[in-house]
Parts: structure tokens; C-alpha cells; sequence
């Protein structure tokens, strides 16, 4: 090395370049991932104009445009790619149109984007409104006005429609279900006759009939609905559409800009406040969004003291010597362990052996079905404790290790028992530190997918886990959870290019719940701090 | 009350438990420490006067500390440790297997060396040891809180600030709400581990003031390494050295006419 060289390196400078480099390039992966994931994520909302693009065979296509790309080993040339939707219409919702086919590119004021509750998006103009086969208004303009009129109407009867499904109808099938466990329960017993089974088939029998009373309501409140519109779309060809299905209407190329920034931000709040349609990929995530919240809560309801109580034991009473130290190596490794072990522990001994044993207790009349023998909530947020205990353990053990001797021999010194300096001394100066475990261990619970799929999350729940039957809270019930929704609608999903925007906002989603608990949880710990202010040793 | 002060002329303080002839309220009585293997005190034989500030002097690792911390058992958190001899205090023996310990240390109060405020507010860390106690109306713990403030001459600098956190206060100010906390349960005797030894002079003053003041109510025994606030403060000064009581006695005459060779070698300088 020349002594200039040597000078230089001497001097320091070029290692704080290393290191100043070295943060710069993991700022600009992080950045460059968050930027990836809000552009996607965020411009799915958008009412984005709808372009007619004819085509200089004849042929026309509307849709909104996704994306341009050159054609491969055609230099020069491009391609587009158009989301047509109507998939019941063309077969798929996406349509490649080479640029120099196109003759002319219009952004018609009166095409409509419809909401659908089935086969995603339509695209296309009113041609008319029936209702019970009769037309009562023609054209665009008619058209749109009379179906303004009677939307709101549609929307309260698919809201009644819906609410006796889930409700009443929900209602007699949870007490049908529990007469049933009862008769067979009764059977389990030896009892076959009796008064109390007649007065059992008799609660029976009576549901039945409200069940009937219910469904010819259902039916009646259906057939109400004949009315339909008929929308043309691309080269002539027509889908009349029952205004029963319709969800929303837009006329995205009509629309002022402040009326697309409300629309937009309608979007959004239907999208984390509704449930999910066409097998996920339309609609909201609100069912994942409670899952996730209500997993992590229970998660942290269970680890914290757990993983507490087992520092507390680790620092403040086990004898310091080889073995301890040991459990703590122990303790720390299994951290690293992949978080499917932790699953597959999950399901042998939470599902299999603790949901087993509890079934064959308390829910054997449910039986072969099982309880709580399969995956639940509960199973699922217990795994996530048992992944997350170690990082708990290790944030409360280093809060304790940084409390000064001399404290706790301050409050001996006055007569406390070492119980007492536990518990009035040593367990608050501790507490953000045991805040600051948590943190980690919810971001780190909230984000975990693979042990999830194995105990107790599925693609689509029928119920949440909270909900108007006793016992209000159901521990045992499958729910829905953001990441393993962006692993389903991402990869498992029949028409993956038209969710794709939705992994990226769901993952969006998702770094916001982890950043929210994140932020209360700092929030709180800062709280502390402020009220206990540690000195530095 | 014995106010006149004699010292036994002759007696080897090593093995006679007097040589201070007023009314004890502390009885050492050939006392040995071992740490593991190592001797840390070595048959340490005295009393320490009711009311009186009692110091003791001599070179790091002398066994000074230890020895105070004898008087309130703290070493039974140290693995390892042995103890021979007796110590009364008030006449009763705090090895005394029907003595709860926590009860021994409701009576010695115990200062230490370095400032241990809890984490908590001025007000909780006076009124933590009257909770232990099982004070619980909030007027009477405001009360001693007040009390035991005004004692350790604090109150007028935080009666308005009780509730913000005690970490938030000056090293002294730290050190007087530690005596305030200490003085709080009313104990017999005051235990002061170099209470002034991370303080400035200022803040070291008005704590030697304040150990005046408080020896009317308690008896004060103190560790010190400075000579000057030994002299200052105490009315009787003990020397140790390797574990070793090497002389014992009224602080003055300690000082001046000491009757040991290494004291007087100690005291003027010329080793430790």
C-alpha cells in the first residue's frame, strides 16, 4: 500500500463511505419495496377512463388500459394490454392489442363500469331498462337516469335479502344445529324416546316451519326484483344484466376529477369494510383484516405472560450457572427455527392432542366432526405464541439485566420480601421492555403465513370468529388472516392478472395494521418511559 | 441518659465488646465474615451508641462496608457467605430464627452508596416502604411522605414536583430523597454506606448537615473514605483495616491522640 493509501484509510474516511454506503443501499432496497407495493397497491382504486379502441379490421375493444409493453423481437413495436372485463362476454378479462392495429382510440362519455355481484366487471353502454321483459326506458341517457332511480331500491332489497340469510335464516340453522348435538347427545346416553326427545323434535319441527316462513319470504323478496338493463358492449354484443346484481355504476370518462378522488375513496373504504366476492379476488378483505387483528390480539393476550414470567424466573430467581445459561442458548436458537416446525407442532399437539381431548370432554355428541380437533383461531394464535415466546423472553430479560442492583437492594433495605421488589419495583421499570418484546413479537406474528395454513386459516371463512350467538367469541372457528390472503389470491386464485392489483393492496394492508399496532404499542411504551424515566445505568 | 463519655483506657476493642460506655443500641459482638474461603472481618468486638453518629474509616476493601451490611443482614443475598459472632440490636439478636429478616430491615434503614431512587415518582419512592408497612390511607402516607421530606431536608425543592419522576432529580437531591425514603419507616438505626461519595461538595454538605440533624431521632452508623467528614459528622470513629477493628473511640480523640500505630499512620497519610 502506497503511504498515501495508507493515509487515507488511517484517516477513517473511506470506512464511514463503507458504512454510510452499506445504509444507503438497504434504504433504497426498503424504499424501493415500499414504492413497489404503494404504486401497485394504490392506483387499483382509481376509476380510470375507459378507451375505445377501434381497430383497423373493424373490430372494437374497451376496457382500461393496464399496461404497454414492446412485442418480443419486434423492435419498435408495442402492445397493449386492455382489461375488457365482461368476462361472461369474451371468455377472459384481458385482451393484448398490438398498437399499430389501432385505428382510433375514443373515450366515450357514456360508458359504464358496472359493480357485478358475479363475473367481475361489465363494461358497455345502457341500450335499455326492462322490467318483467318490458322496456321502460331506452338509451344512455334514459337509461342511466332510470337506473339511478331505481338502484338505491335494489340496494335496500339485496340488504334485506342478505340480512334474512345471515340472520334469521343464520338463526334457525345455529338452533337446528344444537338440537341436533342435543338428539345426539340423547342417543350417546341410550336415551331413543322419551319426553325429552319429543319436546326436542318438537323445537325441531317448529324451526322447520320458520325455516319455511323464512324461505317463502326469501323467494317472494326475489321475485320482486324483474327488473334488468341490457348493456351493449363491444361488437355487438349484449348482456342483460338484473339490476339485483349491480352493485355500483360509474361512467369513469364523465367524471369530474373531485367526483374520481370520491369514488376513490369510496373504493377504499368498501375494500377494508366488506366481505370478499368471486372467490376473493373481488370486493373487500374485511374478514382477513378482523382475523388478523383478532389473531395478534390473542397472541399477545397469551405471550406476554408467558414469555414474562419465564424471564422473570431466568433472571431474577434461577441460580446463574451452566444450565441456565444453556436454556437461554436454547431459548434464543429457537427463534430460529422455520415457523412451518412451530405449525406442524401446532397441529400434533394444540389440534390433534389438546382439541382432541376436548372434543372427546365436552363436544362428543359432535362427533366424528370435530370442535375444536381441527384448526381454530385459537390453535392458530397459540402456535404464533409458542414462535413468538423466545423474543419476548429475551426483551424482558435484557430490561431486567439493565435494572441496577442497587434498586432492588433499595427496596430490601426498607423490608420489602423479594416478591414485593418483584412486583412493585422491578415489574414496572421493566414493563417497556416487555412492550418492546411484544412489538416484535406481533410484527413478527402478524406477518407469519406458513403455520397459519395448517392450523386454522382458510381462503374463505364462513362466519367470523365474533358474532351474535352465544358464546359470542368462537375460539374454534377457521377465520381469515391478510398474508396468507395475499398468498391465495397472488397464486391460488382462477384469474390471477385481475387480483393481481389486490395482492399489492392487501400487502399494503397489511404493513399498515403491523405499522398501527406497532405505533400503539410504541405510543404506550413511550408512556412509560416518560412516567419512569430510567437513568442510563 | 449517659451523657458523659468514657473510654475504657487499655481495652483491646479486638475482643471486648465495649469501649464506648453509653447506652448501645447496636452490640457487635465478636463478629467473623468469610467470603467462600476469604476472611472479609476478623472478630470485630464493639457497640455503636444510641443517638450518636458512629463512623467508620479505613482503605477500600477493609471490610467497612461489609460490616455494615451485616448490621441488616444484606449479605445473606451473597451466595457464599459465612458469619460467626452475634450482633444485637436493641437488645435483640437479628439471627434470632424467629426474626423475620424483612422485619430487621424495617428497623435499619440503610443509605447506600450510590443514589437508588426507583423508577417512580418523588412521592411513590417515599411512600414505598409506609405501603410495605401497610399504610394505605392516601392522607397518612402524605403525611409521612411530608414528613420524612422535611426531614431529609428536601421538601422545599420538590413539595411542588411530588409527583414527577424521582431519576428527574440533581445526584444530591437523589441522595436526600434516598435518606427521606430510608427515614420514612421511622427505623431505630440509619444505616450510610459513603453516602457522599458521588456528591459535590455543596450537595456533600448539606447531607452532613442533615446527619446532624437526624441523629437527635436515630442512630447513625456511616461508612466514609474522607477523614475530614468522618471528623465533621461522627461522635465516634472506628478504624479497620484487612478486616480488622483496629481501634475504636471518640472521634477527637481518635483523631488526635490516637493510640494505635497504624491509625495514626492512617489518619495522617502516610499509607491507604
Amino acid at each position: 500500500m502506497s503511504s498515501r493509501a495508507r493515509q487515507l484509510w488511517r484517516s477513517g474516511e473511506p470506512f464511514i463511505w463503507l458504512t454510510g454506503g452499506a445504509l444507503a443501499f438497504a434504504l433504497v432496497l426498503v424504499l424501493g419495496l415500499l414504492g413497489l407495493i404503494v404504486a401497485n397497491g394504490l392506483g387499483f382504486f382509481w376509476p380510470s377512463d375507459v378507451v375505445r379502441l377501434t381497430l383497423t379490421d373493424g373490430r372494437t375493444a374497451s376496457g382500461l388500459l393496464v399496461e404497454r409493453e414492446p412485442i418480443p423481437h419486434s423492435p419498435g413495436r408495442y402492445r397493449i394490454k386492455l382489461k375488457v372485463a365482461n368476462r361472461d362476454l369474451y371468455g377472459a378479462d384481458f385482451q393484448w392489442v398490438d398498437e399499430s392495429a389501432i385505428a382510433r382510440r375514443e373515450y366515450p362519455r357514456d360508458v359504464m363500469v358496472m359493480e357485478r355481484t358475479e363475473w367481475g366487471l361489465l363494461i358497455g353502454t345502457i341500450k335499455e331498462i326492462r322490467e318483467g321483459g318490458r322496456t321502460v326506458a331506452t338509451g344512455a341517457e334514459q337509461g342511466l337516469a332510470e337506473l339511478e332511480r331505481r338502484l338505491p331500491g335494489v340496494a335496500r332489497a339485496r340488504r334485506d335479502i342478505r340480512s334474512i340469510e345471515k340472520g334469521e335464516v343464520g338463526a334457525i340453522n345455529h338452533q337446528q344445529e344444537k338440537i341436533r348435538l342435543g338428539l345426539r347427545r340423547l342417543v350417546n346416553e341410550g336415551v331413543t324416546s322419551g319426553p325429552a326427545v319429543d319436546s326436542l323434535q318438537r323445537e325441531m319441527a317448529a324451526l322447520q316451519d320458520r325455516y319455511k316462513t323464512e324461505e317463502a319470504r326469501l323467494v317472494e323478496l326475489r321475485g320482486r326484483q324483474t327488473s334488468s338493463v341490457v348493456v351493449s358492449a363491444d361488437d355487438g354484443k349484449e348482456k342483460e344484466l338484473p339490476l339485483i346484481q349491480i352493485l355500483h355504476v360509474d361512467a369513469p370518462n364523465a367524471m369530474s376529477l373531485p367526483a374520481k378522488v370520491v369514488r376513490y375513496l369510496a373504493r377504499v373504504v368498501e375494500f377494508v369494510s366488506s366481505d370478499p366476492r368471486e372467490s376473493n379476488t373481488e370486493g373487500g378483505v374485511f374478514p382477513a383484516i378482523f382475523g388478523t387483528v383478532m389473531m395478534v390480539l390473542i397472541m399477545s393476550v397469551m405471550v406476554a405472560p408467558l414469555g414474562v414470567l419465564a424471564a422473570f424466573y431466568l433472571r431474577e430467581y434461577a441460580r446463574q450457572g451452566t444450565f441456565v445459561s444453556a436454556v437461554r442458548i436454547a431459548v434464543n436458537n429457537l427463534a430460529g427455527v422455520p415457523s412451518i416446525v412451530f405449525g406442524v407442532f401446532g397441529v400434533g399437539f394444540f389440534i390433534y392432542f389438546v382439541g382432541g381431548t376436548i372434543d372427546r370432554l365436552f363436544f362428543s355428541e359432535a362427533l366424528p366432526s370435530p370442535t375444536f380437533g381441527t384448526g381454530g383461531i385459537l390453535w392458530a394464535s397459540l402456535t404464533l405464541a409458542l414462535l413468538t415466546v423466545p423474543v419476548v423472553i429475551v426483551a424482558t430479560e435484557e430490561g431486567l439485566a439493565a435494572i441496577p442492583r442497587g434498586t432492588r437492594e433499595a427496596s430490601l433495605a426498607l423490608g420489602a420480601t423479594k416478591l414485593e421488589t418483584t412486583l412493585r419495583v422491578v415489574l414496572p421499570a421493566v414493563m417497556p421492555s416487555i412492550l418492546t418484546g411484544l412489538i416484535l413479537a406481533m410484527a413478527r406474528a402478524a406477518g407469519e403465513v406458513a403455520p397459519l395454513m395448517i392450523t386454522g386459516v382458510v381462503k374463505l371463512a364462513p362466519a367470523l370468529p365474533i358474532d351474535g350467538f352465544w358464546p359470542f367469541v368462537h375460539f374454534d372457528r377457521k377465520f381469515m388472516h391478510l398474508g396468507f390472503h395475499i398468498y391465495d389470491v397472488g397464486f391460488q386464485s382462477p384469474n390471477v392478472d385481475a387480483a393481481r392489483p389486490m395482492v399489492f393492496v392487501t400487502t399494503l394492508l397489511l404493513l399498515a395494521i403491523v405499522v398501527f399496532l406497532n405505533i400503539f404499542a410504541i405510543g404506550l411504551r413511550n408512556r412509560l418511559r416518560r412516567k419512569y424515566a430510567m437513568s442510563a445505568v | 441518659m449517659f451523657t458523659q463519655v468514657h473510654v475504657a483506657a487499655n481495652l483491646n476493642p479486638q475482643t471486648s465488646v465495649a469501649g464506648i460506655m453509653e447506652m448501645p443500641m447496636v452490640e457487635i459482638d465478636h463478629v467473623s465474615l468469610w467470603y467462600g474461603e476469604k476472611p472479609a472481618l476478623k472478630d470485630i468486638s464493639m457497640s455503636v451508641p444510641k443517638h450518636r453518629v458512629t463512623a467508620y474509616i479505613g482503605p477500600s476493601g477493609c471490610g467497612k462496608t461489609t460490616l455494615l451490611r451485616c448490621l441488616n443482614r444484606m449479605n445473606d443475598l451473597v451466595d457464599g457467605v459465612r458469619m460467626t459472632g452475634h450482633i444485637r440490636i436493641g437488645g435483640a439478636d437479628i439471627h434470632d430464627p424467629t426474626l423475620d429478616v424483612t422485619e430487621l430491615r424495617k428497623r435499619v434503614g440503610m443509605v447506600f452508596q450510590k443514589s437508588n431512587p426507583f423508577p417512580k415518582s418523588i412521592f411513590e419512592n417515599v411512600a414505598y416502604g409506609p405501603r410495605i408497612l401497610g399504610v394505605g390511607g392516601r392522607s397518612d402516607l402524605e403525611a409521612v411522605v411530608e414528613r420524612s421530606l422535611r426531614g431529609a431536608a428536601l421538601w422545599d425543592e420538590v413539595s411542588d414536583r411530588l409527583q414527577e419522576s424521582a431519576l428527574g432529580l440533581s445526584g444530591g437531591q437523589q441522595q436526600r430523597l434516598c435518606i427521606a425514603r430510608a427515614i420514612a419507616v421511622e427505623p431505630d438505626v440509619l444505616l450510610m454506606d459513603e453516602p457522599c461519595s458521588a456528591l459535590d461538595p455543596i450537595a456533600t454538605a448539606k447531607v452532613e448537615e442533615l446527619m446532624l440533624e437526624l441523629k437527635n431521632s436515630y442512630t447513625i452508623v456511616i461508612v466514609t473514605h474522607n477523614m475530614q467528614q468522618a471528623a465533621r459528622v461522627s461522635d465516634y470513629t472506628g478504624f479497620m483495616l484487612l478486616g480488622e477493628l483496629v481501634e475504636v473511640g471518640v472521634t477527637r480523640e481518635l483523631f488526635t491522640n490516637p493510640r494505635d500505630k497504624r491509625t495514626e499512620d492512617y489518619i495522617t497519610g502516610r499509607f491507604g
